[in-house]
């Protein structure tokens, strides 16, 4: 009587339920979600547009001009209304997130969530301010 | 190797997600409408040029472009696998997303060292 028990090689496969690339369109959750990872992209496109920037003030006066004007166009018009947009919805849904994020205690208590989150805003606030104030008065 | 520097990614990516949404909407309205649409006046380049001459601005720059730039290809890296299900090509996709990031930082320190 054999007692060799019978080994495959590679265990057989699970049943996997395939899922369609547009998962995320069933639930309004889901696309709020895809939305929200996506903003990642926009805020590539406007580091990749301060960098250009950045070459354009290396290269000299008439490069800055080029590139104002340029931004002037509609095309970058559209883009930047968009990318807008985009970085808002990260700024708001990275305020929001901050209390799960981070834990903060107070004398053994845990802060509440409305208070991180106010804080956050009231440093947006400022911080905004900061930078108008700069990119304004030079 | 990924998995050793996966908490200093987390890190560059959580660090970046702040800095982008405490200081890329007022940039963008600035920059990308405020100026091109005639609301408000841009800097000149000679006030410009100035600001950059000053340590702290190419310090911020530095932060301002290097830090989102990390926090994109930490995020669009998890966006590729799970929207697109391209789990299998895991290796190809950090690659490509941590060094347009580090491309992009080493970018930004030149030109701002030079300037």
């Amino acid at each position: 009587m054999s007692v060799e028990p019978h080994y495959t090689l590679y265990h057989p496969r699970w049943y996997r339920r395939r899922v369609s690339v547009w998962w995320w369109l069933q639930k309004r959750s889901y696309t709020g979600f895809v939305l929200r990872e996506l903003t990642s992209v926009f805020v590539a496109f406007f580091a990749a547009l301060s960098l250009w920037q950045l070459v354009a003030l290396a290269r000299g006066p008439e490069a800055y001009g080029r590139f104002l004007s340029r931004l002037g166009t509609p095309l970058f018009l559209v883009l930047d209304a968009v990318v807008f947009l985009f970085v808002l919805f990260h700024a708001i849904t990275w305020f929001n997130l901050t209390p799960k994020a981070m834990v903060v205690r107070l004398r053994g208590k845990r802060a509440p969530d409305w208070a991180i989150v106010g804080l956050n805003y009231a440093a947006w606030l400022v911080v905004s301010g900061a930078v108008a104030f700069v990119l304004l008065r030079g | 190797m990924l998995e050793r520097i996966t908490p200093l990614l987390w890190l560059l990516f959580s660090a970046g997600g702040t800095v982008a949404a405490l200081l890329f909407p007022i940039h963008v309205l600035l920059t990308g409408l405020a100026f091109p649409l005639g609301w408000l006046e841009p800097p000149s380049y000679e006030v410009a040029h100035r600001l950059l001459t000053h340590p702290v601005t190419r310090l911020y720059l530095f932060v301002l472009i290097s830090l989102p730039l990390f926090h994109w290809a930490h995020r669009f890296r998890y966006t590729l696998y799970d929207g697109l299900q391209l789990k299998h090509l895991t290796a190809l996709i950090a690659v490509l997303c941590y060094g347009a990031a580090l491309l992009g930082t080493a970018m930004t320190a030149y030109l701002l060292w030079n300037i």
